[in-house]
């Protein structure tokens, strides 16, 4: 394990500063609330020549995430960083960056969608883009902010995958909250990203690293019709089931090096769990201490943190949930005239035909920063233990601490 | 590459893009694309919004570039470009990385006016104000012609397209071309010009210049297209010559120095200014052309061509003025 330096940084910081030790090749970024420390502390370590950086000051998101996807075609590290709205506005390019397969970083900093505006955190803005083909990693804390944005350019780069990589953060809770965070030195992080690998391709005009190279030209992004389109599409479902495997592969250099290994998923207190809840991102601190407290009262209560939605890793989860009496989903996105959140759709999904099956619950929270204090927790851990003692779900998706 | 650039050397010279392509026979897109490309100064990256240019040349598995090439969307042309280019920029400073070699890197971007005049526009702006080296190629059909020609800011006064239709009551667009030449040199990027498939070594000698200067430059290319505009492929480069004879679109060059656009007169369009007798009317134009068709019959409008007319003469003064002519 590597020397390690302790500073204190909020998530914006912990992810600019994971950067500034990766010295990508291009940051292409736009400002947007609550994301825009990390814009702010990236152009100052380029203006203090901490890094040689090209930073490209963009006129929108669209066009961040359109220059990050040039730049990365053309054989360079990219970065951006954005939040809702601007996630939104990268909606098409989103698609097109995973579709093009170019191994692209970008910080989301969660917060709600428009309208009503509001900047304060929930998850509608990244798992409305569940579905781009983006490996998606949640974190907790600033830690796992600052260390994910290391690992996410093995993750995306490794040869199997060759995936964008989206860090999510949520906004306030993390972007803008100061705390301990081990730092490696820039030489260790530089060591472990190393230099970006490239595949082989066949081009038309024969075998070609897969970038834009004048010695061997390739053509990228051409259109693609009903004759090829689908086993474009199937790549992308390898490629995805593939990250299942590298991201562990990653992780655990990562660990030899930092002392901190990730994993996808990370149950607390489950080996005996009843009732659990699961879900992702920094309020998965409050479930933690509400699980301890539940404990204490001698309620085998129980947590599963993902760390990654994207892949979602149905075979571990369907493992590690198997025996619980109850699971709580705690989704902070809504998806409107669904039968509930993401989480917790794709969560019964994998358990409909997996032999044993919890009841599952689902309780979307906290949309648009509603706090969420372990009050809250308390009462979804009751509602759970309440289906437990009943052996049925009585109301399956809940809404907590909204006025309705 | 020999640096003189003549007609008779440029035959010699490859085409980066192959034939066998699925534009339109008639096209002038193909035409414009390969004289650009043919005096590119060495290593060469293109990126192309969305339209004819794109779908027409790479069908996958096929693929008519010989350059390394990238399509993404349609608005974000230019912030493709931004990215290839800074990309090279980065590997250069560092000296490392697979584009550290290149001294001279020509990126260029190619887009149609809706990719251009209309959904491109902010972030042509963008990459403009931010001062990438590249060259941004508007190759202008005047509408959607992808789509099926839907009118686009690009689209002329009183031309016909499927969402600008010849009317009982409206005889097609009624908002003028924008001026989007105008728009880019308030940039003040360093080199702008317009360019026509009729006249190829201005072409290729303007293509030069902006890969050339350091920065943005822009160059305006009017592309005839058979289909959208009703008139025989064979008549591409007559129809391109036209709207430079009858000034509807002249030929110039742009260069901003110590702040100042300097304007210059390219020679077809000059001879024009130095014998004014020579501008021929532009109903010459607007005749051979099936999507002005209403202008003519049933019954003639006159008052529609006497505008297209006070237009284009009011457009040629302004010129002639900016050129100090």
């Amino acid at each position: 394990m590597r020397e390690q330096r302790l500073l204190g940084l909020n998530g914006d910081e912990a992810a600019a500063y994971a950067i500034k030790q990766v010295n990508p090749d291009v940051v292409a970024a736009y400002p947007i609330t609550p994301q825009t420390i990390i814009v702010e502390r990236f152009s100052e370590y380029v203006a203090d020549g901490l890094v040689d950086t090209e930073f490209v000051a963009v006129e929108s998101e669209h066009s961040a995430m359109s220059c990050c996807i040039g730049a990365a075609a053309a054989g360079a590290r990219a970065f951006t960083a954005t939040a809702a709205n601007g996630l939104a506005l990268m909606w098409e390019m989103l698609y097109i960056a995973a579709s093009l397969r170019l191994p692209i970083v970008m910080a989301v900093v969660n917060r709600a969608l428009s309208a009503p505006i509001n900047i304060h955190n929930d998850h509608s803005d990244s798992m409305g883009a569940r579905d781009s083909g983006w490996i998606q990693i949640y974190c907790e804390n600033s830690q796992e902010v600052y260390d994910a944005c290391v690992e996410a350019w093995r993750i995306g780069e490794h040869l199997d995958v060759q995936l964008p990589v989206m860090v999510c953060l949520d906004g306030f809770t993390l972007s803008h909250t100061m705390e301990n965070v081990q730092t490696l030195s820039d030489e260790a992080v530089r060591e472990f990203v190393g230099e970006r690998p490239y595949i082989k391709v066949q081009g038309h005009l024969g075998e070609a690293e897969f970038r834009l190279d004048p010695e061997n030209p390739l053509t990228m992004g051409p259109l693609d019709l009903y004759d090829f389109y689908f086993e474009h599409k199937m790549h992308q479902v390898e490629a995805m089931e593939k990250a299942l495997k590298a991201m562990p592969q990653v992780d655990e250099e990562y660990a030899e090096l930092s002392g901190r290994g990730y994993q996808l998923l990370h149950p607390y207190e489950m080996e005996d769990a009843e009732v659990a809840l699961i879900g992702l991102g920094s309020t998965m601190g409050t479930v933690r201490y509400v699980v301890d407290r539940l404990r204490r009262r001698g309620v085998k209560a129980g947590m599963m943190k993902m760390r990654v939605f994207r892949p979602f890793p149905a075979e571990q989860l369907i493992e590690l949930l198997k025996d619980v009496e109850v699971v709580g989903v705690l989704d902070k996105a809504m998806s409107f005239g669904a039968p509930g959140g993401p989480l917790y759709e794709e969560l019964r999904t994998i358990f409909y035909d997996a032999g044993r099956q919890p009841l599952i619950v689902d309780y979307v929270y906290g949309l648009g920063g509603r706090d969420t204090p372990p009050r809250l927790i308390e009462e979804a851990f009751e509602g759970l233990m309440e289906a437990k003692r009943r052996g049925e779900v009585v109301e399956r998706l809940n809404f907590l601490g909204v006025r309705w | 590459m020999s640096a003189a650039i003549t007609l008779k050397e440029a035959v010699k010279w490859p085409d980066l893009l192959a034939s066998g392509h699925r534009l339109c026979a008639g096209c002038a897109e193909p035409i414009i694309a390969r004289l650009v490309l043919k005096v590119r100064r060495g290593a060469t990256m293109a990126t192309t919004a969305t339209g004819c240019l794109e779908v027409a040349t790479t069908i996958f598995p096929y693929s008519a570039w010989r350059i390394p090439w990238i399509h993404t969307a349609f608005e974000n042309a230019a912030a493709t470009a931004s990215g290839i280019e800074a990309a090279w920029r980065a590997m250069r400073r560092r000296g490392r990385g697979p584009l550290a070699k290149y001294e001279i890197l020509d990126v260029i971007a190619f887009a149609g006016d809706g990719g251009t005049y209309d959904i491109g526009l902010q972030a042509l702006s963008g990459a403009l104000e931010r001062g990438h080296d590249f060259t941004y190629v508007l190759v202008d059909n005047e509408a959607y012609m992808n789509t099926g020609i839907q009118r686009s800011g690009g689209t002329p006064y009183c031309a016909w397209t499927t969402t600008s239709p010849a009317g009982t009551v409206i005889p097609g667009k009624r908002e003028w071309k924008k001026p989007i030449d105008e728009i880019v040199i308030a940039h003040e990027i360093p080199y702008v010009a317009t360019v026509s498939p009729a006249y190829p070594l201005d072409v290729m000698r303007k293509a030069r210049s902006a890969f050339e200067v350091e920065g943005p430059a822009f160059l305006h290319a009017l592309a005839p297209c058979c289909r959208g505009w009703r008139f025989p492929p064979s008549k591409t480069i007559e129809v391109a010559k036209l709207a430079v004879e009858t000034c509807f679109f002249p030929l110039w060059e742009c260069r901003v120095e110590d702040g100042r656009p300097l304007y210059k007169l390219s020679p077809p369009s000059l001879a024009i200014a130095k014998r004014p007798e020579r501008k021929k009317p532009v109903e010459e134009y607007l005749r051979v052309q099936g999507r002005f068709r209403h202008l003519f019959r049933p019954k003639r409008r006159e008052d529609l061509i006497d505008n297209i007319q006070r237009w284009v003469d009011r457009r040629w003064g302004m010129l002639l003025e900016k050129a100090g002519l």
